[in-house]
This record gives C-alpha cells, structure tokens and sequence, in this order.
C-alpha cells in the first residue's frame, strides 16, 4: 500500500501554480500587448500605443474626466461616511453593530441591480437623461458608500477614548481635540476608504453606462470599448498599463492597501 | 441637543438615500405596470409572469449556480494555499501573498481583460473553463486573506501533539487544524458567494456567449432599452433585495450575539 505522505508546506503548490498560470501570465500578457502592434497579421514591438495615447486629445480629455468623477465622487463619500461613521462609532447605543449593518448591508446585494434601481427613481424624478454626469457621480456615491463606511467606522470605534480625555483635560477645545487628535488617528481609515472608493469610481462602467445612458465614458469603458468595439487588443491593453500606473502611484501616495479591502468588504461580518 | 438632531438627521438621511431605490422598487412589483410612477392598482402579476419566464429562471439558476460552484472550489483551493502558505518558509510565502494581492488591489476590469488575452491564446475564451476560473481569480484571494489570520490565532502545538498520540498527517490536519479555522474559510466562502453573485465585468468577458448571469442580464437589457418592457425584471429585484435583506440580517444578528459575550467576558 502506498502510504498517503505529504507536508503541510505543498499545500501551497496549486495555489501558487493557480496565481502563476491565471494571474501572473495574464499580467504578463498585458504588458506584452500595450507594447506591441499587429501589423499584417504580424506582432512586432512598438511604442505606438504609448505614443498615441499621449497625443490624442479624446482619450486625454476621457482620462482627465475619469479622474475629476472619481475624485468628486470619493470626496462626497468622504464628506457623508465621515461624520456618520463618527456618529455611529461614538453612540452610546448598545447595539451599534445592528445600525452599523443598515448602512453597509446592501454591499451584499447584486450592484448591477442596486444600480438599475437608483435608475428608476431618477428616471422618475426627472434626471435621467438630462444630467449625466452628475447621475454618475451619484451613482459612485450610492454604489461605493458602504465601503467608505466601514474602515472608518472601524477605525474611530477602535480609538481609545482616554487620548481624546487627555487632549480635552488639557485645555483643547472641541475643534481641537478633533483635528489635533480624533482626525489624525483615523487616517488609516480615512486612506482605506479613498482607495476602495477612487479606483472603482474610475473604472465601473456598468454604473457609469447605466445611469448616463451610455454617454459617459470612464477611463474602465475606454478600456472595454478597445477590447469590444474597436478590437483592438494592443490600445486596450495599454491603457490597462496606464491603469496600473495610476492604482500603483495611488498606492505610493496613500501607504499602501493592506488588508483595507477585505475590512471594507465585510469579510469579518460574516 | 442640536447635536443629537443633526446626527439623527443625517443618519436618516443616508438611510432615505440608500433604501429609497429599493423600497421604490419592492413597492412598485406589486402593480401590473410597465413604468414605475404609474400605479395600475395592487397585483401579484409580475411575479406571476416571472416564474412562468423560463428565460429569467434559467438566469437565476445560472448565477447560483456559477456562485456555488466557484466559491467551493475557491474555498478549497484558498484554504490548502493559506495552510501552505503559512507552513512556508518566508521566501516562499512572501512573493506567494504579494501574488494573491494582485487581484484584490487590480481593477476589476484588468484582471478581465488579462483573462480574456490568455484564454483566446490558449482558445479556451468565452467557456465555461475561463467563467469558473475568472470567478475564483476574483474569490480565492479573499479565502486566503480569511484564514490566514485563523492559522495565526490557531495554538500551534495542537499540530505536534496529534502527531505524537498516532494521527497522520493527513487526519492530523482533517481533524486538528480545520476545525480550528473553520470559522475563517466559512468567511471565506460566505464572502466568495457574495463577490460572485456581485459581479459584472469578469463574467462579461470570460462567459460562453450563450450564457447569462442576472448581472449580465440586467445590464445587456438596459442597453438594449428593453429594461421597461420586461416589468418582470422588476418582480426579480424586488425578490432578491427582500430575501438578501433577510438573509444578511438573520446571519448578522445571529453571528453578533456570541462574539458579543466573548467580548464582555
């Protein structure tokens, strides 16, 4: 009989075969492609995609449009999940878990969904169809809200009520001891909100479309169309690199993501 | 007490924010209209017309299908790479986890179409192959993330003493190193359920073209402008927001209790 011998450690081989063959190649892929182009049925190396993107005015000014969405959408969920994270953190009520889940809970619901709804009822008060952009961004908001929510909720409620006491009892006033105290120490919070919220807002194309009638095209639909409509691998691919550029220099400029998402995403709730 | 009226205020307001879509909804599946705002009086029309859909049941079973099967083999697969991981040494495990953030930190839309350039080179694009593997690009790396602190809490001696009283390996893990994490890789396929029944954009590149989830559906039917003309579609959301609603707060409130009073003692 062969005897069943393994160790612990091999447990790790297809997994780490799963991230080679289905992530890393695939990255490795799209890199290949942004500097290729096809020419005659040929492949052959070229930076005319990189140039190209640069030069042209229309996937700029997509860029630059892209970019002011997402950051008017990522400081409005700032500016509504902030005080009511702070809000919820700091109540009294004995079961603050149970409000904090009324907020974050449709986080769970299918968004395509969610989104089709938030359609109806602007459709029915009147904006559908006449305010783009402004449905876009809120859209972002309804849609990426709850991942706002939860890193700071997490954050303030683990904050230790004796430095606020501290900084109170010697002599800071409210104003304060909040911007002094309270708002630095929730920065983890508040950077792994940003970057849950800022990248999708630049990237989900389905609220986008949904929501502008197919008007408005995000940095995410660019992407899409090249790989859909134009068939053109090579561009699409290029600006997947740009992507990454600008995710990685997010990255860079906000410390890193840690485990902020699958906080964000609620894994611990369950 | 102005204070306490501005809180309340806002809370409620996020809350009209984020219900009113749902609620709007939910209400207007009860009428047999084709727009919502119109009411043609109190019916169970559209739900009738959607179980007699065989279209849209076959999406529905489709989605729950791809969810289950995704999120077990995720579940599985995630759980051996996070006991492998965390049994390596750190020249292994390190560049294995920064591997499994790749997905995670990625923009949806990236990882698709990465997807979509290895399948069509191997011509395996758009089958029931790239769909599954798709979705557990997207679930496996959060089952990592799940039971990788479990293994942290989890008393390492428990290992070594099933090994002394004559267990194998194998039942040494079965029996002494699962159930202490179970709680994580339960996470971790609770959270895969949710993050494949949630997606668009993978599937959109990676399925058969024959095949729809209600992502796909949904959205192709308001492209298409037939989004009004099926009111059954409707009758769908309005179910599936009640009985997720439901769900999420029995899990929820159910799994708060005990971690409650482990937190008082």
């Amino acid at each position: 009989m062969v005897k069943f011998h393994f160790s612990r450690k091999q447990l790790c081989i297809p997994y780490a075969l799963f991230l080679i063959l289905f992530v890393i190649i695939p990255m490795l892929l799209i890199l290949f492609y942004a500097f290729t182009e096809t020419v005659d049925g040929m492949i052959r190396f070229s930076f005319a995609n990189f140039v190209n993107f640069f030069t042209s005015t229309a996937k700029l000014s997509t860029l630059l449009m892209s970019f002011t969405v997402a950051i008017i959408s990522t400081a409005i969920c700032l500016l509504i999940a902030y005080p009511l994270a702070y809000i919820l953190a700091r109540s009294k009520f004995k079961r603050k878990n149970v409000l904090l889940m009324l907020f974050i809970l449709p986080m769970w619901i299918n968004f395509v969904l969610r989104i089709t709804a938030l359609r109806e009822l602007l459709d029915l008060i009147g904006l559908l169809g006449t305010q783009n952009y402004l449905n876009t961004i809120i859209g972002m908001v309804y849609d990426f809200l709850p991942f706002m929510i939860l890193p700071l909720y997490t954050t303030l409620e683990k904050l230790d009520n004796s430095y606020l006491e501290a900084a109170a009892d010697l002599g800071g006033n409210k104003f304060t001891v909040f911007t002094k105290v309270t708002f630095p120490l929730s920065m983890p919070g508040v950077i792994s909100g940003i970057t849950m919220v800022f990248m999708p807002s630049m990237t989900n194309y389905v609220v986008s479309d949904t929501l502008s009638n197919f008007n408005i095209t995000i940095l995410g639909k660019l992407i899409d169309q090249y790989f859909t409509t134009y068939d053109n691998w090579h561009m699409g691919s290029m600006i997947s690199i740009i992507l990454l550029v600008i995710i990685f220099i997010t990255m860079l400029v906000t410390g890193g993501f840690k485990d902020g998402k699958q906080e964000a995403r609620g894994a611990n709730l369950w | 007490m102005v204070k306490k009226i501005l809180s309340v205020a806002l809370c409620a307001a996020v809350l009209v924010f984020i219900y009113a879509p749902i609620l709007l909804l939910v209400v207007y599946s009860f009428t047999d209209s084709n727009v919502i705002g119109r009411w043609e009086g109190f019916s169970f029309a559209l739900y009738g017309q959607l179980f007699r859909n065989a279209e849209i049941m076959q999406i529905l079973f489709n989605t729950v299908w791809l969810a289950l099967a995704a999120a077990a083999l995720s579940t599985v697969l995630g759980t051996a790479g996070a006991i492998g991981i965390f049994y390596s040494r750190r020249r292994v495990a390190k560049p294995l986890q920064a591997a499994s953030q790749i997905p995670v930190i990625n923009a949806e839309i990236v990882t698709a179409i990465s997807l979509a350039l290895l399948f069509s080179m191997i011509a395996l694009y758009r089958t029931y192959f790239s769909l599954i593997v798709g979705h557990m690009v997207l679930c496996t790396p959060f089952v990592v993330l799940s039971v990788l602190p479990k293994l942290k809490q989890m008393d390492s001696n428990t290992y070594e003493a099933a090994l002394d009283l004559g267990a194998t390996p194998a039942q040494a893990l079965f029996k002494v190193v699962v159930p202490q994490i179970f709680s994580g890789i339960l996470s971790g396929f609770m959270l895969s359920i949710t993050l494949s029944l949630d997606d668009y954009i993978v599937t959109a590149f990676t399925k058969p073209p024959m095949f729809d989830t209600i992502s796909t559906y949904v959205y192709n039917a308001v492209r298409n402008g037939t989004n009004s003309s099926t009111p059954a579609l409707r009758a769908l959301s309005a179910l599936i927001f009640v009985v997720m609603i439901v769900i999420l707060l029995a899990v929820n409130l159910r799994a708060r209790k005990p971690a409650a009073k482990e937190r008082a003692k």
